[in-house]
């Protein structure tokens, strides 16, 4: 059933994979690449199942938090234009 | 014996039906025709298809350390992905991008996007003030900008309900 599941994640991140190279505008890409790297998670705890080494978790754990870092990171930058602005209501032009 | 077969057959289920789910969602992000839908697409992925498979993973492993990562994992990826999707939407507004929004007819429709216009960044970057009519005090201290900026606030969402209800009532 885990060959299923790899299976199964790594169509989806063929699929995520597809849509960053052909998406639009920036925020497509980026939905793609906050999808891939949920796509690696599960793919790193599949693989780890499959062959029987459920130790690959703690690296599952260590791109989970990567992911919505770098999200969020490059989503200030491309909102205010600055990853040092300190946040708030207006953004600089 | 029959304990472990049942644990099995749960964790197979649980896992197809992850499976299910992670491809439904993988195939939402290439076919839906917008920027919001494809957050909508991607978010049935990253909540049931991520639960769903780690669920399935919890009851493949039992009782262990392995449990308490996966659901480690588990929560991180429910706290992160709405925190990630409506960071996006928000820029995406911000940025300028417009939902497409349809009819039941099928015909694309314009007059609502004055409902989210409040949330649209490029429309208001110069804060306006609370009166138009009343002279804007320059010399003033912090507290009394962080109350202007709230009651211009408070005005330019009434503005935006009131566009909104007209365009409906004269659609329809």
């Amino acid at each position: 059933m885990f060959f299923v599941a790899a299976v199964a994640v790594l169509i989806a991140l063929a699929l995520a994979v597809a849509r960053a190279l052909a998406g639009p505008t920036v925020f497509d890409r980026l939905v793609a690449a906050n999808s891939i790297g949920n796509g690696a998670i599960l793919l790193l705890a599949v693989f780890g199942f499959m062959t029987g080494r459920p130790e690959f978790l703690d690296l599952g754990i260590l791109y989970a938090l990567l992911n919505i870092v770098g999200t969020l990171a490059v989503l200030k930058y491309f909102r205010f234009g600055d990853l040092g602005h300190r946040g708030g209501e207006e953004p600089t032009p | 014996m029959s304990l472990e077969l049942a644990a099995d057959i749960v964790s197979a289920i649980l896992l197809v039906a992850g499976s299910i789910f992670l491809v439904i969602g993988a195939v939402g992000l290439i076919r839906m025709p917008d920027v919001f839908t494809r957050m909508h697409a991607a978010s049935v992925s990253d909540t049931l298809g991520a639960g769903l498979l780690v669920l399935g993973m919890i009851v493949q492993a039992g009782f262990t350390l392995v449990t308490v990562k996966l659901l480690i994992i588990l929560a991180i990826l429910f706290f992160a992905g709405p925190i990630s999707t409506h960071a996006l939407a928000r820029g995406a507004l911000a940025v300028g991008l417009e939902p497409m929004l349809f009819d039941r007819s099928g015909r694309r429709r314009r007059k609502e996007l004055g409902l989210i216009g409040e949330f649209i960044v490029g429309q208001d970057r110069e804060p306006r003030p609370a009166h138009p009519a009343a002279p804007v005090k320059k010399t003033s201290a912090k507290k009394s900008t962080s109350r202007k900026r709230s009651t211009s606030r408070k005005s330019s969402t009434g503005a935006g309900s009131g566009r909104g209800k007209g365009g409906r009532s004269s659609k329809r």
